[in-house]
């Protein structure tokens, strides 16, 4: 059937096969393989993407469930060309290694940041804990995390005092 | 607390980010944009996908295929058994280890999982379809899951493939002095036994096996984009299974989503993959799902060990004896250096002066998947530093003396480095005490000792766990070192162009441990070429010296190596320009920094830029133009990092649920190239060791079904799980490596299982619990309280 998915803002239209995941629809439809698939059982998160700004496994949704609405991927999180503060906070934390799980750790960064602006540690690691990661041990992952919400606050603080 | 550093390495400035700096990785501008380039991204013109039909039985002869009803599917290109690969001579390869593994089984099947048939197909999902559509008929053979049962009388022989075996042994290995050992335990006050299971876990990286094959019928080229931690290794296999002109193949294996010891061995679908490819003139792509990763691909450790330590009533250490018996699945499929069949287990002394041991390792076909990798382990001194590490702590509580007091006694001491073991290891360098009484000031060792005792009091258990740990890394001198005869030497070669911009290409390959980044920093110390201005090109085989890849904690101690030395190498012929363009004697320059400069005329110098122009531009008669070289580095010796972990722990006595309240690691892997670096390795090794304590479990039942073989069943732990971990570190360099380094990658891993067992162990040691195997789950550990109250 044919579906239309906005990603990143681009509506992507194609007439797909019903069984198709939605992760397959952004890999190999879309072509953007910054989402990437790490197990069989929604388990391990790194194929996570926002729909309609809610984090979900795109392992675990059908394309056809996607039609009509929004899809944010990491290829969506730069904007105007410049890097969104939390990938910069991903590289000045270290919060990578190999990098197979970090895009999905920054989206789900992205909602948490965007609903709740200074989370405790607690509120990081429960946030993540949808997403593995076998490289860092999270910690530099959570710093990266508390990073991102004080560059993003001192922003705001800085935008509202000019 | 960084202390001293060799002289030949100097601390880096800032301008050059050398040695030392902990600089932002370069490697992270792609991988933070979604830009990292793995193998299911790799899309070729006309690729076909491949999917693998495995048994479902553990062992079982293979009656009859019946292929036809996938072949008649729409979109299935070809449907291959192993019989198909026999007609070309391809249903058996070698390993690593020297045995033999079937590609896809001809006669019976050893393992569940087992690689039966394979799927060609235009679109994954119909690939998927059809392997559904082969009808193989079984015939069940009886199963063997227990190592110790598979090398006992009468049990079912798993390789009658192989014309000298009449039983599942699969190798019989010994180390060290059995007679002064068998003497030492004579004269000795008090034995300690320990009869221990390090289980069966998995590497289980998130980003699971694959590969693309491109065989080119035009050419004969056969390109082979995969998840390697070996590409030239494997290259050179592959020209042995398949018969492919070496210089025809090209191994590419881009950015690796994880490996830990995963993606060293060769696995049947990468040899499906270049076969089908060969045969279909077309490319074939190969990603293997998680649960086909998990339950075919590398396992670890399965090590069955009864340990003793021969010890005097004050606590001197004497002797160690060890009878091990290693699973090694269906097939020796590891790669183990040839000379060492149970790896380097015989590291097993640790950190302690034992004047005699005594090692016996008995490894066991099993059907069970085959492996036994080195996950995250330079080849089993995780199961080595686990054992002596659960034997002091228990030791300690047999002769009434504190855990670490026991430890500082037994030390081999600086002064005593080089320091040759009892199973025969030069030990480098090292000053374990001082790594201990860094990590109990750090975790309040006396102050955690005393809410001990407060916590039982009140019918709390506190636990407190102590490991110091030596690793042996760094694989290897040549002399001892090699896999499948590849000796394991490493390499580095260094162009610096016309501008004095550097492209740096080495033999191993990174999976996440930033040697983009760091192997520039060495460059830059060396050379005085900013590490930015250094471009790090690794993983293709065909643009890369040869090299034995990344595993065993050995790019640093082999290919940091031989960085260093090629920019020395380098740094002699600059001079030599240097002399020239300054029309100076060589003897009358000396090297700063990042320029040679007259000694004593310090406006009159050459930079390394203006140097490379001239290499270039204005080279000096009777020397060569350009400047760029290729070494290859044998090292010297292995290396030893160390450390001491402290973990403390709160049990519930009434759930047996642990929580760790505090881990404080002090690591020492002599100098660091990047502090940052070394700091997120060992977290992660931290954290696996972690899940290998607590969680990580591969289990079969009798029939040979493996139980784990998702991540419902097999965890690994989240964020939430996951201990605060403190990291300090002490620096010893070692004296033989260039720049005095060690090797990080592993320490954590290898040194920390021991240290949370220990914790939960000494929580009940007052009810006289002494050992728990792994993973510590909070049913075994209220087991272990109900059964000591009850005796």
């Amino acid at each position: 059937m044919e579906i239309t998915v906005t990603i990143n803002g681009e509506p992507v239209t194609a007439d797909v096969d019903p069984r198709l995941l939605l992760v397959h629809f952004v890999r190999e439809v879309a072509d953007l393989t910054g989402t990437h698939i790490g197990c069989d059982t929604t388990s391990c998160g790194v194929c996570t993407v926002l729909l309609d700004g809610t984090p979900v496994k795109s392992c675990t949704v059908l394309a056809v469930q996607a039609n009509g609405r929004q899809v944010r991927t990491v290829e969506g999180l730069m904007q105007n060309g410049s890097l969104h503060v939390i990938q910069e906070a991903f590289k000045e934390k270290h919060g990578l290694q190999c990098g197979f799980c970090t895009p999905a750790m920054m989206l789900v960064t992205s909602e948490l940041l965007e609903r709740n602006p200074r989370p405790t540690e607690k509120d990081i690691r429960w946030a993540i804990s949808g997403n593995l990661c076998r490289c860092t041990g999270y910690m530099n992952i959570v710093k990266a995390v508390q990073h991102a919400a004080e560059t993003s606050q001192a922003g705001q603080n800085q935008e509202e005092a000019s | 607390m960084s202390e001293a550093v060799t002289e030949s390495t100097p601390q880096s400035t800032p301008k050059r980010c050398g040695v030392g700096a902990s600089i932002r990785r370069r490697e992270d501008d792609r991988f933070i944009r979604g830009r990292g380039r793995y193998v299911e991204d790799i899309v070729l013109p006309r690729m076909l996908h491949m999917v693998i039909l495995r048994s479902p039985l553990a062992h079982a002869k293979i009656v009859s295929i019946d292929k036809s009803g996938a072949e008649a599917m729409d979109g299935v290109v070809a449907v291959v058994t192993g019989a198909d690969l026999a007609a070309h001579n391809l249903a058996w390869m070698p390993t690593l280890s020297g045995d033999t593994q079937a590609v896809f089984a001809t006669d019976k099947v050893r393992f569940q999982g087992q690689e039966v048939a394979a799927v060609i197909a235009t679109d994954p999902y119909i690939a998927r379809d059809a392997i559904d559509k082969i009808e193989v008929d079984y015939d069940p053979l009886d199963v063997v899951v227990d190592p110790r049962k598979a090398l006992a009388d009468g049990a079912p022989l798993i390789r009658d493939d192989k014309e000298d075996q009449s039983d599942n042994r699969c190798y019989h290995w010994e180390t060290g002095d059995k007679e002064a050992t068998d003497r030492a335990f004579d004269a000795a006050d008090k034995v300690i036994r320990l009869s221990t299971h390090y289980p069966r876990c998995h590497p289980a990286p998130l980003e699971t096996c694959g590969c693309v094959a491109d065989v080119n019928g035009a050419t004969g080229k056969a390109t082979v984009y995969m998840t390697s931690q070996a590409p030239h290794a494997h290259r050179t296999l592959f020209a042995l299974v398949a018969g492919l002109p070496e210089q025809n193949i090209q191994i590419i294996s881009p950015d690796i989503g994880g490996g830990f010891g995963n993606k060293v061995p060769i696995y049947p679908g990468y040899v499906a993959a270049i076969a089908a490819s060969l045969l279909l003139d077309r490319p074939v792509k190969w990603i293997e799902s998680r649960t086909e990763n998990l339950i075919s691909t590398g396992f670890a450790r399965d090590y069955h060990m009864d340990g003793e330590l021969a010890l005097k009533s004050d606590g001197t250490m004497l002797a160690l004896r060890v009878k091990l018996v290693s699973d090694n699945g269906a097939f020796y499929a590891d790669a183990q250096p040839t000379k060492f069949r149970a790896g380097l287990f015989h590291i097993v002394t640790g950190s302690y002066d034992l004047h005699a041991a005594h090692v016996v390792a008995d490894g066991a076909y099993t059907n069970k998947a085959p492996g036994g990798v080195a996950y995250r382990c330079s080849f089993r001194v995780t199961e080595a530093s686990y054992l002596i590490e659960r034997m002091v702590q228990n030791a300690a509580y047999e002769l009434g003396i504190d855990p670490a007091e026991l430890r500082r006694k037994n030390f081999i001491q600086p002064d005593q480095f080089p320091y040759t073991s009892s199973t025969g290891f030069i030990y480098d360098s090292g000053d374990y005490e001082r790594a201990l009484d860094l990590a109990l000031e750090k975790a309040g060792y006396a102050e955690l000792q005393q809410e001990k005792e407060e916590a039982r009091k009140e019918g709390r258990l506190l636990g407190i766990g102590l490991a110091s740990f030596t690793e042996v890394v760094g694989a290897g001198p040549s002399k001892d070192f090699d896999i499948a005869g590849l000796k394991m030497f490493d390499s580095a070669e260094l162009r610096v162009h016309p501008t004095g911009k550097a492209i740096l290409k080495i033999g191993v390959q990174t999976q996440g441990q930033g040697h983009e980044t760091t192997f520039a920093q060495i460059v830059a110390n060396e050379l005085g070429i900013p590490a930015e201005d250094i471009t790090v090109q690794h993983g293709d085989t065909d643009n890369t010296p040869y090299g034995l890849g990344t595993y065993a904690s050995r790019s640093t101690p082999t290919a940091g190596g031989a960085t260093a030395v090629i920019s020395r190498k380098l740094r002699e012929k600059a001079k030599k320009i240097a002399a020239h363009l300054l029309e100076a004697a060589e003897e009358d320059l000396e090297w700063n920094d990042d320029k040679f400069q007259v000694r004593g005329v310090p406006d009159k110098s050459a930079s390394i830029q203006d140097i490379a122009f001239a290499a270039y531009t204005n080279p000096p008669e009777g020397v060569e133009a350009g400047l760029e070289g290729v070494h290859y580095y044998d090292p010297p010796n292995m290396t030893y990092p160390f450390g001491t972990y402290v973990v403390a722990v709160e049990v519930d006595p009434d759930t047996g649920e642990w929580k760790v309240r505090k881990m404080v690691a002090v690591d020492d892997c002599g100098v660091r190239i990047n502090p940052m670096i070394v700091e997120g390795q060992i977290h992660g090794g931290l954290t696996e060791g972690y899940a290998i304590a607590a969680m990580q479990l591969i289990s079969f039942d009798d029939d040979g079904n493996c139980i784990g073989s998702n991540f419902m069943d097999y965890l690994v732990p989240t964020a939430w799980e996951t201990p605060v971990l403190e990291t300090y570190e002490t620096v010893t360099p070692s004296p033989h490596h260039p720049i005095g380094a060690k090797g990080v990658g592993e320490s954590a891993t290898v040194g920390s299982p021991a240290a949370y067992v220990n914790a939960v162990i000494d929580a009940l040691a007052h009810l006289g619990v002494r050992n728990i195997d792994m993973p510590v789950t909070s049913a075994k550990v209220w087991e272990a309280i109900q059964a000591a109250k009850g005796s």
